[in-house]
């Protein structure tokens, strides 16, 4: 296999609740553009209608993807940074020093917050780093940010 | 302000205004600071609108008046001199008051720890700014406010337009005062003497307005080293006629041509002309900006400047720099020009050459200007190593310390890839990458905010990945694409490590507390 793999591979993975989160996302995108794209076609006005024809079906795979997808999200907590990684064809791996930790964010959506799912979002004073750790049950969000920010403390660095 | 913090006694050598200015009370700006923050501008606002509006002010106001003769005989003529004079005083009295009252509300002070403005009349703002974060000090001196003896003190912060201004100062003050802020931000523990000035000032107003102009950016009491580089005018010029925005105007003015000429219609120049006329605006901007650059190493970081009639003049302590990019426009190739561009946490309003953001910090040299330039802001890359370094990293064509793409990746990278590497050195990480337009990118390690390594689909049926690393957001990106899969996983863990590791024994945001007190 060519794909990325580090060193290390106990992975923390996240809910796998998320996958019904994702799903029904998906689904209701997935109906907007059926239905503009049904309208458009209706109107005659073909190459909008092929247009979304060929968005919906990006989002069908997408669909049919999402459950793979949600099992390769997945962190560490490593002695001295966070690590990250998502994606099965677009993969990436970021490493954040907890010391370059500027907050923390917590975010929930409507879909997630009825399964009890939370958003972590990890910001430092790099606009790419990009570091959002979905489909995290409740308790392990807040947990998890209390930890980040004990230890960004102990290990604070300047910019 | 209710917190009266106990302020140190300041060394003795300090030069006297400066001491009054940082003993940490409130003070108040340059008197002229409200006209030249636009005070000017509204009243040349105002003369060119009374101007034009003449007639119809004079109908409004005067409804008997008739269109003949001169408004003042009218005046005195039918005895209003009374009335005529009492609104004109009575609006410079409120344009003074408004001046007057908005000087006075505008007051700064600089502590040990702080400095803090706070101004307006009616909205009242209060920013307050740690010394250890100071990202930059920046001396500008605008034309006008020159001619006044005046200078904008310009100190940034990491953020959006997070600076504290203090518009303006008396300029002969300015450069001692940012001394010693520098001074107290660095933390050093030894309060030495700041060298004083041994000429002295001129006596008479005029004189001394003369020796400021004349002056050269840098105050020679300052012990300023010499400016590492220097611009020479040809090379200027060449770089600012060889730079992509001539190819771009060369080929409007010819596409312009062709056209006239093959359809006979004058109606492109309608398009082509205005385009003309802002180049030609751009390069003289650009050139009237960079000229009389100087950089040069102190104490307290590098010191910038750039300007001929308005001139800012900007030091950047040590570790404010988030990465550096030497690069090199095509054009420039056969005359082995560098540029060097670096990314800041700092975001100042004022801008440089070519108006952008203060980022240019070399705007034209040759390769010895490059290496000079680099061992001032990365104070690692000193001695006959780095120069090679230097040198392999600008022009080398693979073969040396970097890890290079395989030639595998010859196939995204036909040109570059036997030059496309990484290297970990003390101290920094460098990317290397462009056959064409050659860069090399170097981001000081206890800079680095986190670090990443990506694969799609294409990249890993060629078994290589990309690697980027996070820095502040800046004209710069740190990436590098079509790597070896397993030498981008082994370098990603290293950063990682020597990232951490960087970020612990850093000690920028007090650059000079190790020094041992005297």
């Amino acid at each position: 296999m060519n794909r990325l793999e580090l060193p290390e591979n106990d992975w923390r993975r996240v809910s796998p609740k998320l996958v019904v989160v994702e799903l029904l996302g998906g689904m209701i995108f997935l109906l907007v553009v059926l239905a503009a794209g049904i309208a458009l076609y209706l109107l005659h006005v073909w190459w909008a209608a092929t247009a979304f024809g060929v968005v919906a079906i990006i989002a069908i795979v997408n669909l049919a993807l999402t459950r793979r997808r949600v099992r390769a999200i997945g962190y560490r907590l490593r002695e001295d940074d966070l690590l990250f990684r998502r994606g099965i064809m677009w993969q990436r791996f970021v490493a954040v020093p907890y010391g370059r930790m500027q907050l923390v964010d917590i975010n929930r959506g409507p879909i997630a917050r009825g399964l009890g799912l939370s958003e972590l979002k990890f910001v430092t004073a790099a606009a790419a780093a990009g570091v959002t750790i979905p489909g995290l049950p409740e308790a392990e969000a807040e947990e998890l940010r209390d930890h980040l920010v004990s230890v960004a403390e102990s290990r604070r660095a300047g910019l | 302000m209710s917190e009266a913090r106990p302020t140190e006694p300041v060394a003795t050598s300090v030069p006297e205004t400066v001491a009054r200015l940082t003993d940490g009370e409130w003070h108040r700006l340059h008197p002229a600071s409200p006209l030249l923050k636009g005070g000017i501008a509204l009243i040349a606002i105002l003369g060119i609108v009374i101007a034009n509006l003449r007639e119809r002010l004079i109908a409004l106001f005067l409804p008997h008046y008739g269109e003949q003769g001169d408004p003042v005989n009218y005046i005195i003529d039918n005895g209003y001199v009374l009335q005529a004079l009492l609104i004109v005083g009575g609006l410079l009295l409120l344009f003074i008051a408004g001046f007057y009252v908005s000087w006075r509300m505008h007051s700064f002070r600089i502590t040990d720890e702080v400095v803090e403005v706070r101004s307006g009349i009616l909205f009242r703002t209060n920013r307050k700014a740690r010394l250890d974060r100071i990202q930059g000090i920046n001396i500008v001196r605008p034309f006008i406010a020159r001619l006044f003896g005046a200078a904008k003190l310009e100190i940034s912060q990491a953020g959006h337009d997070a600076n504290v201004q203090l518009s303006y100062l008396a300029s002969g003050a300015t450069d001692d005062l940012r001394r010693e802020i520098l001074r107290r931000a660095s933390g050093t523990r030894a309060r030495e003497a700041a060298a004083v000035s041994g000429t002295t000032p001129a006596q008479n107003v005029l004189d001394r307005r003369v020796d400021e102009f004349l002056a050269p950016e840098l105050d020679p009491a300052a012990a300023a080293p010499e400016s590492v580089v220097k611009i020479h005018l040809g090379r200027l010029v060449g770089s600012i006629v060889f730079s992509g925005s001539t190819v771009f105007a060369l080929l409007l003015v010819a596409g312009a041509i062709v056209w006239i000429s093959t359809t006979g219609e004058y109606y492109a120049l309608i398009f082509v002309l205005p385009s003309i006329i802002g180049f030609g605006s751009y390069y003289v901007r650009r050139f009237t900006k960079s000229l009389r650059y100087t950089i040069a190493g102190t104490p307290d970081g590098v010191r910038v400047g750039f300007g001929l009639l308005s001139t800012s003049n900007e030091t950047l302590p040590p570790g404010r720099i988030h990465s550096v990019e030497v690069s090199q426009p095509l054009l420039w190739r056969p005359a082995d020009w560098w540029q060097i561009r670096v990314n800041r946490a700092s975001r100042t309003s004022s801008r440089g050459a070519e108006n952008q953001a203060n980022t240019t910090i070399m705007p034209v040299g040759n390769r010895a200007d490059v290496t000079k330039v680099l061992e001032l802001m990365l104070p690692d890359f000193i001695g006959p190593e780095a120069v090679a370094f230097i040198e392999s990293g600008l022009v080398s064509k693979g073969a040396d310390g970097f890890t290079n793409s395989p030639s595998r990746a010859a196939w995204l990278r036909p040109l570059s890839w036997r030059r496309n590497g990484f290297r970990i050195v003390p101290g920094s990480l460098v990317l290397r990458k462009g056959a064409i337009w050659r860069r090399l990118i170097i981001v000081p390690q206890p800079r680095l905010q986190s670090v990443a390594v990506k694969q799609g689909p294409l990249l890993r049926l060629m078994r290589l990945a990309a690697v980027e690393l996070h820095t502040v957001a800046g004209p710069i990106r740190a990436d590098l694409g079509a790597i070896d899969q397993d030498a981008a996983i082994v370098f990603f863990g290293e950063v990682a490590r020597v990232a951490v590791r960087a970020s612990h024994s850093d000690t920028t945001h007090r650059w000079r507390s190790g020094e041992a007190p005297e």
